[in-house]
């Protein structure tokens, strides 16, 4: 069975490697299809898998996803509905990836203050090889995991966006990548990010699809250098069906501040992998995450926050709604290196069960090597606060409706955490769509 | 202020306190493990033809398996075939009376602290004394047989209450149940029994000590208590070694049945030879403790001061079947010089209202690793169930690390699982503080280090919580300056 | 309005309440009174309709009808309004929204249509002012956040804009200072009317200073010992609970 998918695997990258590539490109991902061939499928019995598994999904080898034809009429319309369905605010940047491939048709670009790069990956390997070299190089352990040194063996197109050093960034980048009519294929969007010194941006990843079974398989690399900031926000959305691989990692230096705000809903089994390293002092790190998955839904969040320096702050905040069969895996690791003095790390996790079938799986970790540091974490698993739905009852609320608006005051706090207006009342009416609540039930952090 | 200035005083004692080696004529068997040796214990101990066959059942699986490696901690590996796996100091074959045991034993065990002729130990706790592989002498046992209290060595029980054992034996920890506890099943050599009846008080507290003597020796020893309906019994546990180069492995079970309403609280002061500062030498103490919560309403706490041995890597467990069960865990695990520790433990919630409590200190010095691993467990039935768990780590010295490594898993909705874990040193400004109170650097480390731990040690049965005072100290010393 | 006949009620271990007998009519006020764990919380829970505790006898009767078998937000929507002793947090949840949909739920209950925008926001606008409240406290999370005083004020607060029937008020004195104990007793006054009740759970007398109670009960070991007017409270306040024990032990 496993030599079938491998050599199935080895016949589309042989494929994919006669496209007309720079030298240095065709070595990356040769030696990125060497890695997965070397670590193959992961099956349960590896810790990282031990909740999640994904060999039944991908025994059937996915073949790789071309470029919709959007002159074809009916693909045409599906793409319109979910550009628009994904569209945030008019005045973002907008670029589109339709099955792993920019669209210069659907996507949306603003004037660039001078210096900025916002451009697909596929024109910047030609435009700005040597940067695009430097940043695929930050490394995040990516051959030792399976799907990471899949998508490097089939680097292709994503997107690319270098900030030069001191510049804000006016208007947030949104990148949307939408898989279309595609039956049992495979993307590999890979995004490489750079804020400049005492930069800022925001930028926001939406995934979307339409046809069940198709895979999307994407690695975003974020490097801040000092001082720099980014909101990044990833609002994964993806058809009920799909199967959602994706690894974050970023590099961040002295006094950099980065936030994640990662918000999953889509997907039969989504796994997303966040991991920073924190090399510079001052540094402060954020990540909010809301995952709600329902009916068979998994959804799989892993983070891992390395401490590399002294003096550095990392915050994070993760809340779980589970609600039918669902399951749900936190896995979040704190790890302070040896010289990481005066580290403060905060972690919370919390998962409420709606459903006595639904299962949550939690392990958050400190793993700690120096000695004058403040690390704590939390993790909550529980119903519904009994007083607090006594007391909205007692004031005349119905408890079904009691309920609900509990239900949307756990996941406010997460959503609260996003500073673009756009994106936040995305959430609020994505949260309470289908019910006769206003978001103004949410309070506002002030 | 009188304990305190003693605990002080211990605090520059700068030695392993129980190294010494007691010079007495052993009957060993030599190194290696086969079926043959399996089938010599269990001979030597002239066992029935069931428990033989457990034992090879148990030694046959565990050549199937691997030794674990998930845990985070780092040694050499082990040469099973290099270590002795029976070692019994001879002695006439039957015992009267204690007055019977050799005395060179009877002081190792004054040495010890632990004495035991009656009208001299301490009022009130029943000591069984194990010395390498097999049980010396059991203290107060008519006492307690006439509260129906059965409290001796395992050797014996499987003799005089077979039904007993084999009804109990496994039936927790089975022989398959990790790579450890197969290897103890094959071939542990004595430990404690103790079966309290229905609706009994145990009058006394049970104490077993254990002691490992002689050199190249492994010791497995098995205990197992069972608490049927009503029943309560509190039990403790202690152990040293004599300091020597090589490293010596201990691998224990200890089973647990507490029936409807019963309760059974165990407590431990683990404090094998540690090794020495360079990290030489030592014991592996790899072990499997797990209660079941069989009843209505029944309780079972574990209670542990862990100072010693070199690697520990225990997670006492309770099962909690019963509806209302209670499971408790609290524990304080030091890790100085180059000791490592992965321990914790795992709370499984079956039944409805069940309840689990875990409260672990731990603390590293010098160039320590301790890790606390628990996973918690709420099953599809427990409803209303709840769980509290903190974890608190200090450390001290820069060079020292503490890791936390908790598992939850919910499988219903009215279950609660709360986690707390908060990582912290020694404050300067609280050592700075007491010094100008007077307090000696050492001194203060000492009272700040019990202050954290003052939770677990006003749980443990009071001359425990001295003598696991004093442990600390030693422990801690020298690791401050 | 509302008769309490034997009432017994208990939690999973013990029984609080030992037969209470109470009758309430519209346009009075009455305290009730009496030592720490007499029962007077578990009481004024009874009512609101908390099921932590099981009622094991007796009945209670609200405008003539069973309260005991209405769900809590019935009785709510019914007008009886409990003021915590301790209210919830409720992180995540807007103040001011929660207000307006617990106004709404009690409306359409009545068969009323929901209340306009802007017509709540002068209401509320109104009472804020008039409990010196300041109004950025309605975007806030309900209570999350509010020292002792503000949270008090913000049951009173409630209760104004929900214009319950029967208010039965939980120890709102405790931890309040004089001036606070001033603006949530005027809160109080200013809904006593001829169709209203009000039943004021208190420990201390000087609450009853500023909201003058037309009947003083004295709750002890779960019994109403002794029923007064206002003297018996300041009797009390003389004499201190101890000698109460002893007639709750008879």
């Amino acid at each position: 069975m496993i030599a079938t998918e491998n050599e199935t695997y080895q016949e589309q990258h042989a494929t994919f490697q006669l496209q007309f590539s720079p030298a240095w490109l065709v070595e990356l991902r040769q030696r990125g299809f060497d890695a997965f061939t070397r670590l193959g499928i992961p099956t349960k019995t590896l810790e990282d898998w031990r909740f999640t598994n994904i060999a039944p999904l991908v025994r059937r080898p996915y073949a790789l996803a071309s470029l919709a034809h959007s002159d074809d009429e009916t693909t045409n319309d599906e793409i319109k509905a979910l550009v628009q369905q994904a569209t945030l605010d008019e005045e973002f940047h907008r670029l589109v990836f339709i099955n792993g491939r920019y669209s210069d048709e659907w996507s949306l670009m603003h004037d660039l203050s001078v210096g900025v790069v916002i451009d697909n990956l596929g024109n910047a390997i030609c435009d700005h090889p040597s940067d695009v070299q430097t940043l695929l190089a930050s490394d995040h352990k990516l051959d030792d995991s399976t799907f990471a040194a899949l998508n490097t063996a089939f680097i292709n197109d994503g997107a690319f966006i270098d900030i030069p050093d001191g510049v804000v960034l006016d208007r947030p980048v949104h990148l949307v990548f939408l898989s279309i009519g595609s039956n049992h294929t495979v993307s590999h969007p890979r995004n490489l990010i750079r804020v400049g010194k005492h930069s800022k941006a925001h930028v926001i990843e939406s995934y979307l699809g339409h046809g069940d079974a198709y895979f999307t398989n994407a690695i975003t690399q974020v490097t801040l250098e000092e001082s720099a900031e980014l909101d990044h926000h990833k609002l994964q959305h993806e058809q009920v069906g799909a199967l959602h691989i994706a690894l974050t990692g970023v590099d961040q230096r002295t006094s950099s501040r980065f936030r994640s705000h990662y918000f999953s809903f889509g997907a039969s089994l989504a796994r997303n992998e966040l991991n920073c390293v924190l090399d510079g002092e001052q540094i402060e790190t954020t990540l909010n995450g809301l995952y709600m998955p329902k009916g068979d839904q998994l959804m799989d969040c892993r983070t891992r926050i390395d401490h590399a320096k002294p003096h550095c702050k990392s915050y994070e905040l993760y809340k779980g709604i589970l609600d039918d069969r669902a399951k749900g895996v936190f896995n979040g690791k704190i790890f302070v290196h040896q010289d990481a003095q005066k580290t403060d790390a905060k972690q919370s996790n919390q998962a409420l069960l709606l459903s006595d079938d639904a299962v949550v799986n939690t392990k958050p970790q400190l793993e700690i090597y120096a000695d004058d540091v403040r690390c704590t974490h939390g993790a909550t698993i529980g119903a519904l606060d009994e007083d607090a739905l006594y007391y909205l009852r007692s004031r005349g609320v119905p408890a079904e409706l009691a309920r609900k608006i509990l239900i949307f005051a756990f996941a406010n706090d997460v959503v609260q955490g996003v500073e673009l207006p756009a994106v936040r009342r995305h959430l609020e009416s994505v949260l309470l769509s289908g019910h006769e609540l206003s978001e103004d039930i949410l309070s506002r952090r002030t | 202020m009188t304990s305190e200035n003693t605990l002080l005083e211990e605090f520059v004692q700068r030695e392993y306190a129980h190294g010494f080696v007691t010079d007495i004529e052993a009957d060993a068997i030599a190194p290696g493990l086969s079926e043959d040796v399996v089938r010599l214990i269990s001979s030597k101990k002239n066992e029935p033809e069931w428990l033989l066959q457990w034992r090879l059942k148990a030694y046959r699986h565990w050549l199937t398996l691997e030794e674990p490696n998930w845990h985070n901690v780092k040694y050499p590996p082990i040469d099973y075939q290099a270590s002795i796996y029976y070692s019994a100091p001879k002695q006439r074959p039957k015992l009267n009376s204690l007055d019977e045991v050799d005395p060179i034993l009877l002081e190792t065990y004054e040495k010890l602290g632990i004495s035991l002729h009656e009208q001299k130990i301490l009022a009130n706790v029943a000591v069984d004394a194990v010395f390498d592989s097999v049980s010396i002498a059991t203290t107060y046992r008519e006492t307690l047989e006439k509260h129906g209290v059965i409290f001796r060595p395992f050797s014996e029980a499987v003799h005089d209450h077979p039904e007993l054992v084999k009804k109990y034996l496994g039936s927790v920890v089975p022989y398959s149940d990790n790579f450890f506890a197969s290897l103890n099943s094959a071939v542990f050599s004595d430990g404690s029994f103790c079966y309290i009846p229905k609706g009994v008080r145990c009058p006394m507290e049970l104490s077993t000590y254990f002691r490992i003597n002689a050199q190249n020796t492994g010791q497995f020893e098995r205990t197992l208590i069972i608490a049927e309906e009503g029943a309560y019994v509190s039990y403790l546990e202690g152990c040293t070694a004599p300091k020597r180069d090589e490293n010596q492995l201990h691998a224990a079970v200890v089973e647990l049945v507490a029936l409807d309403d019963a309760q059974i609280k165990y407590s431990t002061v683990q404090n094998w030879y540690p090794g020495d500062a360079e990290g030489k030498g030592g014991i592996y103490n790899f072990v499997t403790k797990r209660g079941a919560c069989r009843g209505q309403n029944s309780k079972i706490s574990w209670t542990q001061v862990e100072t010693g041995s070199a690697i520990t890597w225990k997670y006492p467990s309770v099962i909690l079947q019963g509806d209302n069960s209670v499971g408790e865990f609290y524990s304080v695990a030091v890790t100085a010089n180059h000791q490592q520790a992965d321990t914790g433990t795992k709370m499984i919630h079956i039944g409805k209202n069940t309840k689990s409590t875990i409260i672990s200190k731990g603390i590293s010095a010098g160039v320590g690793q301790n890790n606390y691993r628990g996973e918690v467990k709420m099953m599809k039935g427990a409803t209303n169930a709840r769980n509290f768990s903190q974890c608190d780590s200090l450390l001290i010295g820069d060079r020292c690390g503490a890791h936390t490594f908790p598992y939850i898993e919910v499988r219903n909705s009215t279950a609660k699982v709360e986690h707390e874990a908060s990582t912290s040193k020694v404050g300067e400004d609280q050592i700075y503080y007491l010094r100008q109170r007077g307090l000696s650097t050492e001194d203060a480390v000492n009272m700040i280090v019990n202050g954290f731990c003052k939770e677990v040690y006003d749980l443990l049965p009071m001359e425990f919580a001295v003598e696991a005072r004093k442990l600390l100290s030693v422990s801690l010393e020298g690791s401050v300056g | 309005m509302l008769e309490i006949k034997n009432l017994h009620a208990r939690t999973l271990d013990i029984e609080i309440l030992r037969g209470i007998n109470l009758q309430v009519a519209a346009g009075e006020v009455h305290a009730i009174m009496g030592p720490n764990g007499s029962g007077k919380s578990t009481l004024a829970h009874v009512i609101a309709g908390r099921d932590d505790y099981e009622v094991t006898q007796g009945e209670i009767l609200y405008c003539g009808q069973d309260l005991l078998g209405m769900e809590i937000e019935t009785r709510a929507a019914e007008g009886i309004f409990l003021a915590y002793q301790y209210p919830v947090e409720i992180p995540g949840v807007s103040n001011k929204e929660f207000l307006r949909i617990a106004m709404n739920s009690i409306r359409k209950h009545h068969g009323q249509p929901s209340i306009k925008r802007t017509e709540f926001v002068s209401l509320l606008k109104e009472n804020l002012s008039r409990l010196g409240m300041d109004k950025s406290m309605m975007d806030r999370s309900v209570n999350e956040g509010f020292s002792g005083g503000e949270k008090k004020r913000n049951e009173i607060l409630q209760m104004a804009m929900l214009q319950p029937k029967l208010a039965v008020l939980d120890e709102t004195d405790s931890g309040l200072d004089i001036d606070a104990l001033k603006i949530v007793a005027d809160g109080v006054n200013a809904l006593r009317s001829p169709e209203r009740a009000t039943i004021v759970v208190t420990h201390y007398q000087r609450l009853l200073d500023y909201i003058v109670p037309d009947k003083v009960h004295v709750l002890a070991g779960g019994k109403i010992v002794r029923s007064g007017d206002k003297s018996l409270a300041l009797e009390l306040e003389d004499k201190g609970y101890g000698f109460l024990q002893e007639l709750a032990l008879s």
